[in-house]
């Protein structure tokens, strides 16, 4: 049987639901059998590559950085899985949001709680710059399925990875779209 | 005693009296309609339009909650129609304010997170609002957290109708609308609440919570209600 080419991908997210892909525990052997991980924060690859089957995005949109990657792993995977509610809803990391833009949220965090000297720091092309407003990756990019969960059960992904390895379409109902 | 009507609710004839409604009719046949707003022994005000079910013969449609039954008359409660406009009213009770289900306290025990399961949610299609909204906990024992709160107005009809007391009511219109305790003074400024937790038990969502209270750990108690409700009607309290 041939692999599916897996990517995972860690946006502005705690990795809650990279640790819960860990938790596949035992399946994590059977999935090497259906899956070539080719891109994610646990293996050692610097570039999205071209023609992935599954790619799993983990966070919400809060940089530029993130926004660049979210478009570019789109154009490269034929099925792309919003994974966890920061992905699917912004989460916790779009409670900045209701506070204003991202100069309000820098500034309380680097001068108001700084010392004397306290700058934003500021490294164009090596620093992500902050949007003013976190959002979910469907409000850039078409997403195909919805794995909702904070983190998402390890079940729940199983669920989603063994359905594509069977070449099914997956759509999740009932009690496995719970956000939270 | 109202006289007794025939009708039909998805196909299955059932008999009901004249002045129940809908909702009560079905829920008697077993025939389960999605309701948010609605709560069993306050009156009904067809507010979240969840319950909204179509009269197939007028083409129209009303409010379960609120719309009596009337002979012959024909209902769907579960069309494809019904059910786009369920998680379309959800997703903008979502979008409109900040219901952060991982960190609220009524994570699991939510009527609004059980109900957007329900009706297969599994993203919201609108912009979030990410309104800017105050948390009140000046009350020495509950708080209210207006970022979950979904204007149901449980709150304002049970402290109204059952406590008596009528501290909750609505202050400003459309997305600014808000629930307020007295002339929206501090909760814990209030001279009208009897601090009886009614609002408490009413809530739908982690809006109105017990202080101490953290993630996941409001659970209500309804039947609190429904007992003294029931005590009430039935006149089981002979003084």
């Amino acid at each position: 049987m041939e692999r599916l080419r897996l990517a995972t991908l860690w946006l502005d997210g705690c990795s809650g639901c990279h640790m819960s892909f860990l938790d596949l525990d035992e399946f994590l052997i059977d999935l090497v059998g259906r899956f070539d991980v080719v891109y994610s924060p646990l293996v050692d690859v610097k570039e999205i590559p071209e023609g992935i089957d599954v790619a799993l995005v983990e966070g919400a949109v809060g940089t530029d950085e993130d926004r660049h990657r979210l478009r570019q792993i789109r154009a490269r995977s034929r099925v792309l899985i919003a994974f966890g509610d920061c992905a699917v809803t912004g989460n916790v990391t779009a409670m900045r949001n209701p506070l204003g833009g991202a100069n309000v949220v820098l500034g309380r965090s680097y001068l108001e709680n700084g010392h004397a000297e306290a700058r934003i720091p500021s490294r164009p092309g090596i620093l992500p710059v902050l949007l003013d407003k976190v959002v979910p990756i469907h409000a850039l990019v078409p997403v195909d399925i919805f794995v909702p969960g904070c983190p998402p059960p390890a079940p729940r992904i199983r669920e989603v990875l063994e359905r594509l390895s069977a070449g099914e379409e997956v759509r999740l109902t009932g009690p496995a779209i719970r956000f939270g | 005693m109202a006289a007794v009507k025939t009708l039909s609710i998805d196909g299955k004839f059932i008999n009901a009296r004249g002045d129940q409604t809908i909702l009560e009719a079905a829920r008697e046949a077993g025939i389960s309609i999605p309701t948010l707003c609605y709560l069993e022994g306050v009156s009904a005000v067809g507010a979240c339009r969840l319950c909204l079910v179509e009269l197939v013969e007028q083409g129209r449609l009303v409010p379960a909650c609120t719309t009596n039954v009337f002979e012959e008359m024909k209902v769907q409660t579960d069309t494809e129609r019904l059910r786009n406009y369920r998680r379309t009213i959800l997703e903008l009770v979502f979008a409109e304010r900040n219901h952060v289900c991982s960190v609220c306290v009524a994570n699991g025990n939510c009527e609004l997170q059980a109900l957007a399961v329900r009706v297969g949610m599994d993203h919201v299609r609108f912009e979030y609002l990410a309104p800017n909204l105050p948390v009140d906990i000046s009350h020495k024992r509950f708080g209210i957290d207006h970022n979950r709160c979904i204007l149901c107005t449980r709150c304002v009809r049970v402290c109204d109708e059952v406590e008596g007391a009528h501290t909750w009511d609505v202050a400003y219109r459309g997305t600014h609308a808000r629930v307020i305790t007295d002339m929206q003074q501090p909760w814990g400024a209030s001279s009208t609440c009897t601090s009886c937790g009614k609002c408490l038990q009413a809530c739908p969502t982690g809006a109105i919570f017990a202080q101490g209270s953290t993630v996941s750990e409001m659970e209500r108690n309804r039947s609190m209600l429904t007992f003294l409700i029931t005590a009430r009607e039935k006149k089981q309290w002979n003084v």
